[in-house]
């Protein structure tokens, strides 16, 4: 049997890519019929029908401006050249949310987890060390997970995965990196002198990781927008983990 | 969408036909928001809600129809006077529900 939509979308959903599924919900006119569906990616390509190529091409270039902002609702589309024919289509958005990975229950971490949940960032605090990473300390993070940084992040990252690293401990630090560097996360960035990341770079190139994954990191982590507290740290590091999410390419 | 797949992926498996419910339009105050689901098997299992119970019972019954029918439709649900009590919104907002078969 052929992969139907839904699998489609199903698969999609699971894999966490971001898609559209378009629906005729209602008609008034004939040649449409009510369930016609439109699958829409980001790019504009689409799959499935609403019956009409002139349907199909409106509701294409509605649905990726509605990805580009994670909205659903219903547009009314009345047909070219009949002004009786209007049809009802709901388009949904189906866009993975995006998540923050903070390595390190550190103050800055405290801060960054209010700043992104602001922004509409899943948050999770990575920490080993129980008595930093407390729920008194953190709860208002999405989740807590006292465990080592690889072990927790080891299969997790995904194309909508934003990772912080933030311990200043190598112990720590490093083991986040070798798993996070080489996985499709969006953003890795770790807090750190030059000093501090010059010699990190020297650790991990020993530790086998290649050219192409050390230049993915962004380090010192943050836009230099001269932070000096926690707060404003954690401003310049969601300035720049926004402007990777927002970049064009990928 | 998430919190109905797995469900769907069981039914499909036991060989049961799958109707989905989605909320596509909220007036007024509405416990779920548009995009909401809720998936029914045609052996009468039940996942996911559309509102915070007052018309499942109702869209379960729509659900069915559009199992044995093969076609979609659109509902609308409110607080229609002395209807109200038997699948109108406690809440007295409004609501439209897409129902359709997974045939596609």
């Amino acid at each position: 049997m052929r992969m139907g939509l839904y699998d489609t979308l199903k698969q999609a959903i699971t894999e966490e890519r971001p898609v559209a599924l378009a629906t005729v919900i209602a008609v008034a006119g004939d040649g449409v019929t009510v369930g016609a569906k439109l699958l829409v990616w980001p790019d504009g390509s689409s799959e499935g029908s609403l019956g009409l190529q002139a349907l199909d091409a409106q509701v294409q270039a509605s649905a990726v401006s509605l990805l580009e902002s994670a909205a659903t609702r219903t547009v009314e589309i009345a047909l070219p050249g009949e002004t009786e024919r209007v049809v009802s289509v709901f388009i949904e958005s189906f866009v993975p949310a995006p998540t923050l990975y903070m390595v390190g229950a550190v103050h800055i971490a405290s801060a960054l987890t209010a700043l992104a949940k602001v922004l509409g960032f899943r948050t999770v605090v990575i920490d080993a060390r129980a008595a930093f990473a407390t729920d008194e300390r953190f709860s208002h993070a999405d989740e807590l997970i006292v465990a080592w940084p690889d072990e927790a992040l080891a299969g997790k990252l995904t194309h909508s995965s934003y990772v912080a690293v933030l311990t200043h401990d190598p112990k720590l630090d490093d083991p986040a990196l070798k798993v996070a560097l080489p996985s499709p996360a969006r953003y890795v960035g770790a807090l750190g002198s030059p000093t501090t990341h010059a010699k990190r770079l020297v650790r991990l190139r020993a530790e086998g990781l290649s050219e192409e994954h050390l230049a993915r990191l962004h380090a010192p982590i943050g836009l230099k927008i001269g932070a000096k507290t926690p707060d404003e740290i954690a401003v310049s590091i969601l300035a720049e983990i926004v402007q990777a999410k927002r970049a064009k390419s990928q | 969408m998430q919190e109905v797949l797995a469900d769907i992926e069981r039914w499909r498996a036991r060989g049961e036909g799958v109707a989905i419910a989605t909320v596509v339009k909220t007036m007024g105050s509405s416990p779920r928001q548009v995009g909401a689901k809720m998936a029914v098997s045609s052996g009468g299992s039940m996942a996911g809600s559309v509102s915070g119970g007052c018309i499942e019972g109702a869209v379960f019954e729509e659900c069915q129809d559009a199992i044995a029918s093969g076609r979609a439709r659109l509902l609308r649900f409110g607080v229609a006077d002395e209807t109200a009590w038997e699948v109108g919104l406690a809440c007295g907002g409004e609501i439209e529900v897409f129902v359709e078969p997974l045939t596609w």
